[in-house]
C-alpha cells in the first residue's frame, strides 16, 4: 500500500480542487500530441491533427481531454487504493484500447509541465514531487492488469 | 528524431527570450531535481548543503546551464561540439546516462513555471528534441 504524507494528501486534494478541467485537460492531451505525435495513433478518427496549431483547435481533443482528466478524479477520491479503483480502467487500457503503458508517462509529464505553467511558483520541488508520486502510483495502477 | 532546421530556429528564439534568467533557471532545475528525484542526490553527497537556496546547487545549476546555452550555438554537430563534456562526463564524473532525462524533464517543468506563456506545444516539442540530441551527445562517449 501506498504511504501518502500529510502534505502529499493535502497537495493532491488542493491542486485538484482548483483545477480547470476543461483547460488542463485539453492542454494535456494536445501538448502530448504535439510533442510525442506517435500517440496520434490512438486518435485516428478526431480528425485534423496535421499540425499544432490544428491539435490545440480540435474540439475532440478538448472534449477527450476533460474526459481524460475527470478519470483522475478516481485516484484522488480513493488514494488510500488506487490499485482497486483503477482495475477496470486498467484492462479497458489493455484489452479495448491497446494503449502502450509507455504513453501513461508521456501523457503524466505533459500534465506535469501544464500544471506547473498554470501553478507557476506555488508549484514547488515539493508540490511536484507530492504530484509526480501521485501520477507514478496512477500509471502504475493503470498498467497492472496488462498481459 | 533529429533537429530540423524549424526545431533550431524554435530552439534558438526562445533562447533569446530566456537567456537573461539561464542561470536561475539552471538553479531551479537543479534543485528540483534534487527535491523530486533524491536517488539524484548520489552524486553530490560531497556537498554540504543540497536545497534549492544553497550556494552549491545555485553554482552548478549556473554552470550546467551555461554549458546547455553554450549548446544551443552547436546544435549542428552536437556530437562534436560536446566531445570534451562527453569525456568528463563518462571517464570521470560517470553519471548513469538515466539520469539526463530526469534533469531534462525538470528543465522543461521550470521552463514552464518561469514561462508559461512562451513555453507553447511547439516550443517544448523543439526543445525536448534538443535536449534529447544533447543528453545523446553527452552519453556518446560511455562506451
Amino acid at each position: 500500500m501506498v504511504e501518502w504524507t500529510e502534505f502529499e494528501r493535502t497537495t493532491i486534494q488542493d491542486i485538484f480542487s482548483k483545477m480547470n478541467y476543461d483547460v488542463v485537460g485539453q492542454q494535456s492531451l494536445a501538448r502530448c500530441l504535439v510533442v510525442y505525435p506517435w500517440t496520434q495513433r490512438y486518435f485516428g478518427n478526431f480528425g485534423n491533427l496535421y499540425n499544432a496549431a490544428a491539435i490545440m483547435g480540435n474540439p475532440m481533443v478538448a472534449a477527450h481531454g476533460r474526459v481524460v482528466l475527470h478519470g483522475l478524479d478516481k485516484a484522488v477520491k480513493n488514494m488510500d487504493n488506487i490499485k482497486a479503483a483503477y482495475a477496470e480502467l486498467s484492462v479497458l487500457h489493455s484489452e479495448k484500447l491497446h494503449v502502450d503503458p509507455d504513453n501513461f508517462r508521456l501523457l503524466g509529464d505533459c500534465l506535469t509541465v501544464v500544471v506547473a505553467a498554470q501553478l507557476g511558483a506555488a508549484f514547488t520541488p515539493e508540490v511536484q514531487a507530492a504530484f509526480q508520486k501521485f501520477l507514478a502510483v496512477v500509471i502504475s495502477s493503470l498498467q497492472r492488469q496488462y498481459h | 528524431m533529429s533537429l530540423t532546421a524549424k526545431d533550431k530556429a524554435v530552439v534558438k528564439a526562445f533562447w533569446g527570450k530566456i537567456s537573461s534568467k539561464a542561470d536561475a533557471i539552471g538553479q531551479e532545475a537543479l534543485g528540483r531535481m534534487l527535491t523530486v528525484y533524491p536517488q539524484t542526490k548520489i552524486y553530490f553527497a560531497h556537498w554540504p548543503d543540497q536545497s534549492l537556496g544553497s550556494a552549491q546547487v545555485k553554482k552548478h545549476g549556473e554552470t550546467v546551464m551555461g554549458a546547455i546555452t553554450d549548446a544551443v550555438g552547436k546544435m549542428d554537430d552536437l556530437i562534436g561540439g560536446l566531445s570534451s563534456l562527453s569525456d568528463l562526463h563518462a571517464t570521470k564524473l560517470r553519471i548513469d546516462p538515466g539520469n539526463f532525462y530526469i534533469l531534462t524533464h525538470n528543465i522543461l517543468v521550470t521552463l514552464a513555471v518561469n514561462f508559461p506563456a512562451d513555453f507553447t506545444a511547439e516550443v517544448h516539442v523543439a526543445v525536448d528534441k534538443f535536449l534529447a540530441a544533447l543528453s545523446a551527445a553527452l552519453a556518446d562517449k560511455y562506451r
